[in-house]
């Protein structure tokens, strides 16, 4: 197997003069949880549905499990599980009907599949409630009957475009559990969307950002939060306008809160400052330091910054 | 492909007769139909229904009218009810999908309609005496033919306009537009010149009945062939997705 689940190459999608999709490159290892995260109308569906095969690129190419989608749709879509933006389940059907189809689909043999959904079903909690329709149930339980449907035929690659969206943080938690485990137990890639950065934080072991089609950064979540440093808060006694004209000047800080009046100074520094070199100067200009904090970067802030960046061309 | 239509058709019938609500009206319908035409007509017109034109025509519109439903909600309602897209994320080819849903539609017409000709020949064999009494081979064909094709036809309209209509509702609201068409067409032949009318009908009556059955079948098959090739060509995954 391709060392790459997915690589694209230069793919675009235009609608009319819009750019869904503008000249994205990404490479997404196998075996891994990958995050796509981007703020809404970001291009995100419109990317899986590229990567389904469902629509054709303007320009560009993709290679899903070493297909390509403008020629091997058909063979990508048997490879690939999905949950699109809706659950996609027939709900006048029963819960093992709504498998049975898709197993059928799949061309599970019957033996195999029935095995397949009573364990599915199992996995997720819903064996005792297989032959209800499922139009009554909650969104939590139809997602969790959605995840086991994509699941049904083993695929090597899962699309979850949204999957807690619309859930109560409960139901959401479960549900991250409940793939987190599934991606291990199944061993398959799993490419993600989502706005929830706690969730891809902790489901993801890599993660891109998007925005307006274009591709704003990918890596790992520890990565890109190296990237983009916190801001640094120091607390000070003996602060002057001098001294912060002078942090400015030295070490192109922006400071975000100069407290020369209650001595608390939040720094942001680029990437190659260190905090140890802030305080040696303030040391040196006989300011006295009480305190020194940096917290970690949340996923959330990079996602944030760059978004930001994106907005204002920085 | 043969097991990837049976799939659709499984899951086309499973939803026709699944739902609780939905599966006693279809199953009360369908009953009510076959009390109607098995029973209850027949026994109105005795012995000539086995031989009388009328049969002819009831049998090619019944079966379009059971299938009305099912095929104006074949892309339209599964467009509606966020299942479409699934459905088209998975493996099955273009040709399983479309011919899936056009055969569960026409199928379940055709098989109403045939039980429905079969009850009528056991209710009247019952009913009567000096039986026993069967359609004549031709005539059975021809009833056979006739509703095969006509259900056919519009079973594929049907689903040429599910696939561009937002709702099942808009997609129900086309096709019958054009069923009021095909109604009203005959009486059109009044506001034709007297003359030309007149020679039409002596052109119509030196006609035998099975070569005009024969004429008309024809006809309905090319039609039938054209439309389904429309539908292909219709059938086109992002187009259905963006519509």
């Amino acid at each position: 197997m391709s060392l790459y689940a997915i690589r694209t190459e230069h793919l675009s999608r235009a609608f009319g003069t819009l750019r869904a999709v503008d000249d994205l490159n990404l490479e997404v290892p196998a075996g891994i949880i990958f995050g796509f995260l981007g703020p809404n109308g970001a291009g995100k569906t419109t990317t899986i549905r590229l990567l389904l095969g469902l629509l054709p690129p303007t320009t560009g190419t993709a290679f899903v499990l070493g297909y390509d989608v403008r020629t091997q749709a058909d063979a990508v879509r048997a490879r690939c599980g999905a949950l699109l933006e809706h659950t996609g389940l027939y709900e006048r059907l029963s819960a093992e009907d709504n498998l049975e189809f898709f197993g059928r689909v799949a061309r599970l043999p019957r033996a195999e599949r029935r095995a397949r959904i009573r364990q599915l079903l199992t996995d997720v909690g819903l064996w005792e409630r297989r032959a209800e329709p499922i139009a009554t149930w909650s969104r939590g339980m139809k997602q969790k009957l959605a995840i086991a449907r994509a699941l049904l035929h083993r695929p090597a690659l899962l699309f979850l475009d949204e999957p807690t969206a619309g859930l109560d943080a409960l139901a959401a938690a479960a549900l991250r559990e409940d793939l987190a485990a599934l991606a291990r137990q199944e061993g398959i890639t799993i490419f993600l969307t989502t706005h929830n950065l706690t969730e891809a934080e902790r489901l993801c072991q890599q993660v891109a950002v998007i925005r307006e089609g274009r591709l704003l950064a990918v890596g790992s979540p520890e990565a890109l939060r190296r990237q983009r440093q916190a801001p640094v808060h120091v607390v000070t006694t003996g602060l002057s306008p001098a001294v912060l004209e002078g942090l400015r000047a030295t070490f192109g800080a922006e400071v975000v809160q100069p407290g020369a009046a209650d001595g608390h100074l939040v720094l942001n520094l680029g990437p190659q400052q260190s905090a140890a070199a802030v305080v040696a100067y303030l040391v040196r200009q006989g300011v006295a330091v009480e305190e020194v904090r940096r917290e970690g970067a949340s996923l959330e802030t990079v996602f944030l910054n760059l978004v930001q960046e994106n907005e204002h061309g920085i | 492909m043969g097991y990837d239509i049976q799939t659709m058709l499984w899951k086309e019938w499973k939803e026709l007769f699944a739902r609780r609500a939905a599966g006693r009206g279809t199953l009360l319908s369908t009953l009510i139909i076959l009390g109607m035409l098995g029973v209850f007509l027949p026994l109105q017109v005795g012995a000539d229904w086995f031989t009388q034109p009328l049969t002819l025509i009831v049998w090619a519109w019944l079966p379009i009218f059971l299938t009305l439903g099912m095929v104006t909600d074949s892309f339209a309602g599964e467009r509606e009810r966020h299942t479409l897209e699934t459905l088209l994320s998975t493996r099955l080819p273009d040709a399983a999908i479309l011919l899936g849903k056009l055969l569960a539609a026409v199928l379940y017409g055709w098989s109403v309609a045939v039980l429905s000709l079969l009850l009528a020949a056991l209710t009247l064999n019952l009913a009567l005496k000096n039986g026993p009494y069967f359609y004549a081979p031709g005539f059975l064909a021809a009833a056979l033919g006739f509703s095969l094709l006509s259900t056919g036809l519009f079973a594929g309209l049907g689903v040429l306009a599910s696939l561009r209509a937002a709702t099942a509702r808009q997609a129900y609201q086309r096709l019958s537009l054009l069923l009021l068409v095909f109604y009203f067409l005959p009486f059109g032949v009044q506001f034709l010149p007297t003359d030309l009318r007149l020679r039409l009908l002596d052109a119509l009556m030196r006609l035998d009945l099975a070569s005009v059955a024969v004429g008309v079948m024809g006809v309905l098959l090319v039609l039938n062939l054209a439309v389904l090739s429309l539908c292909f060509r219709r059938f086109q995954r992002a187009r259905l997705l963006l519509d």
